[in-house]
């Protein structure tokens, strides 16, 4: 599950991570005062107002901006708040900001120059541990910096018997060219941000930049924090921190019913029964000459109820041109699919788009028997090759 | 001959007598697998399905030499149960269970490190050894005794190549889902290594899919080692980056994530990759000749 960068930084702050003095608001004229508050605690009458949305590259689309004064908090946030934010993330129709994040300024002027660093702790899939990845080179995108200097990008792999040690905080600080108050402040930072991330069970930390303040004190400026979706059990208030906005209404929907479903831009809507067979009936879609419309898993137990709201998540997207059902059998029997597909198309009524059903294993026969009698307008096929051959004849 | 599960399994089921355990139970009991009972903590001494019901796998162990564990516990205790087994000497332990937290399956990895055992799994359909033994949750009927091993990280996948090769006369020797998740036991390399070790097995399927390296890993394995042929399909080359995909571990991070990457390092280490998830069967009989 994904964070906004407030939601994110509330959890790092519980872990003792420092982060800018910052609070979240829905209100230009919340914003001002919040700011207000922020320059009676820190004296600093400088601040960031950032867009919060589940996408990187804010800065670019004109969601983040410093403000100067009081009054340029509550005019930059009235210009973000409602914004329809485009960021290279975000896709070309952008997404609505909703909240921004008000937060003192880090980069004043002191003793030294202020410095921007890149840490990313996850799991290292080869190893089956968890790795604090990082770089001299904050502020801009990791895999840009590994294409042109991966002798930069450094990590730290963490024995789960032990945890995180204190000689890899050393290392760390180190490699990043530290030393004095701000190698101290930045050992306790890195401790603090593993004990975070193991806390959380999260399952993506990525603080880009890290800052280094003219004054030696180092916060985590951003955070992009994803957290395990198995482990949500365990942290009910992380749970709640759940934004549906952010998520494709679709989606929303189709997670409602216990159902896989991942919204893409094609116009072949497809219906699967596991994960892996799901992804390859999209490939075939696309060797049959379409695009997929959208990932579906209607799982172990496809029952005819479940056919039915998995065939009106699909059409409720208005590129589908047609649907391919491909059930695999074994649990399942496709005798009771064919009669959900049956029951979809009399009580969803309007299906007005081509359907073919690729029906195989456990009553496979019996269930195209079904489908072929039942006198709609189905296509039905029991070899994979098959259900290809019609996609690509029905569009 | 086959790999891990054959007619000498002796197979205890963890989460016997819950609602999966006891339906996918009664199935590999039908199918012939040698089930000796199953562990229920607090309800040993019972009875369930006909079988004994025990406190512990190790008493399992002791009362009826269990050497095979199939678990169904749910994704909160499941990194227990698989520890239980590897204390108590379970050679081969197959977790079926989906959706354990990947903190909890980092903790196991290092508590297996020592031990003299193998996990299959989680988050997979389980081992068959077609007339042998089930030890899972695939449909057995499905299954034929022949020559060609499977490794794959998907279910119904599997059983998609497995019908596949059943029609086309070639049958299994052994199929082995290995599992969607971040972090499994046995690799894609492991169940390669062990079909090409298995005299039986005259060809390897290794269905793979977005995320990780470990079909690049086995890929390598085969070029340097390989004494068989293998063909392979990679599922997800239309999934989008960033997104998980039903599977936990079936992700696009970075390039080398990518369906298209994996395919160029199989074909460069001579594997045969097939486009469509339809040629798998077509392509190992003309691969075989």
């Amino acid at each position: 599950m994904n964070l906004h960068e407030y939601q994110g930084k509330s959890i790092l702050k519980k872990f003792g991570v420092a982060v800018p003095l910052g609070f979240v608001a829905e209100s230009p004229e919340k914003a001002r005062e919040l700011a207000k508050e922020i320059m009676d605690e820190t004296g600093m009458g400088k601040f960031a107002v950032k867009a919060q949305i589940h996408a990187g590259g804010r800065g670019k689309g004109g969601g983040v901006k410093i403000a100067k004064t009081l009054d340029e908090v509550q005019e930059y946030a009235g210009q973000i708040l409602g914004m329809q934010l485009v960021t290279p993330q975000t896709g070309p129709e952008g997404k609505k900001v909703r909240k921004i994040l008000i937060e003192q300024n880090i980069f004043y002027p002191g003793e030294s120059e202020p410095e921007e660093y890149y840490m990313s702790i996850l799991l290292n899939r080869d190893k089956g541990r968890n790795m604090i990845m990082y770089s001299p080179r904050g502020g801009m995108n990791i895999e840009q910096v590994a294409e042109e200097t991966p002798e930069q990008i450094f990590t730290e792999v963490i024995d789960p018997k032990v945890g995180l040690q204190a000689f890899q905080c050393r290392k760390l600080a180190f490699n990043l060219g530290l030393s004095g108050e701000a190698f101290k402040n930045m050992v306790k930072f890195v401790n603090a941000l593993y004990k975070a991330y193991v806390g959380s069970d999260a399952s993506l930390f990525e603080i880009n930049p890290v800052m280094k303040t003219s004054d030696h004190k180092i916060y985590a400026a951003d955070a992009k924090v994803v957290v395990d979706n198995n482990a949500l059990y365990r942290h009910p208030d992380i749970e709640e921190m759940r934004d549906v906005y952010e998520e494709d209404p679709i989606e929303v929907e189709a997670s409602r019913y216990d159902l896989s479903y991942v919204k893409l831009d094609g116009n072949v809507g497809c219906m699967v029964n596991g994960a892996g067979l799901a992804m390859a009936t999209m490939d075939i879609i696309k060797l049959s000459g379409a695009n997929p419309a959208n990932f579906l898993d209607v799982g172990g137990t496809a029952s005819a109820k479940r056919v039915e709201e998995a065939f009106r998540i699909i059409m409720k997207d208005s590129n589908v041109e047609a649907i391919l059902v491909n059930i695999f059998g074994g649990i399942v029997r496709c005798d009771l699919v064919a009669q959900g597909v049956v029951d979809a198309y009399h009580n969803i009524g309007e299906i007005n788009v081509p359907i073919i059903v690729r029906l195989q294993g456990t009553n496979a026969v019996e269930g195209k028997e079904l489908i072929d009698k039942s006198g709609l307008k189905v296509h039905s096929a029991i070899l994979l090759e098959d259900a290809a051959r019609l996609v690509a004849e029905v569009l | 001959m086959s790999v891990l599960v054959n007619k000498n399994s002796k197979v205890v089921v963890q989460g016997f007598t819950g609602k999966e355990g006891t339906f996918h139970a009664s199935q590999m009991i039908e199918y012939g697998t040698h089930i000796i009972g199953g562990v229920t903590p607090g309800k040993g001494g019972q009875s369930h399905l006909g079988l004994p019901v025990f406190n512990t796998v190790a008493d399992s162990v002791k009362e009826a030499a269990a050497n095979v564990s199939v678990i169904f516990v749910p994704p909160a205790f499941a990194s227990d149960a698989i520890m239980e087994a590897a204390d108590a000497g379970i050679g081969v332990i197959i977790c079926i269970t989906e959706g354990i937290p990947t903190a909890d399956m980092i903790r196991v990895k290092e508590y297996l490190t020592d031990k003299d055992c193998r996990l299959v799994g989680p988050n997979c359909p389980g081992v068959i050894t077609p007339d042998e033994a089930k030890v899972g949750i695939m449909p057995g009927f499905i299954h034929k005794k022949g020559s060609i091993g499977i490794v794959s990280r998907s279910g119904t996948l599997t059983y998609e190549a497995v019908e596949q090769l059943t029609k086309i006369g070639l049958g299994q020797t052994t199929a082995l889902g290995i599992g969607g998740d971040p972090i499994i036991g046995t690799q894609t390399r492991d169940a390669v290594e062990l079909f090409m070790n298995d005299p039986e097995t005259k060809g390897i399927v290794m269905i793979g899919e977005i995320g990780g390296n470990m079909e690049a890993d086995a890929a390598y394995w085969i070029r340097d080692h390989g004494t068989k042929p293998v063909v392979s399909f990679i599922a997800g080359a239309t999934a989008p980056k960033g997104r998980t995909m039903g599977h936990a571990g079936a992700i696009i991070g970075g390039k080398s994530d990518t369906a298209e990457a994996k395919k160029a390092i199989l074909r460069e280490c001579g594997i045969h990759v097939v486009d469509s998830p339809a040629d798998i069967g077509k392509k190992m009989k003309e691969v075989l000749g």
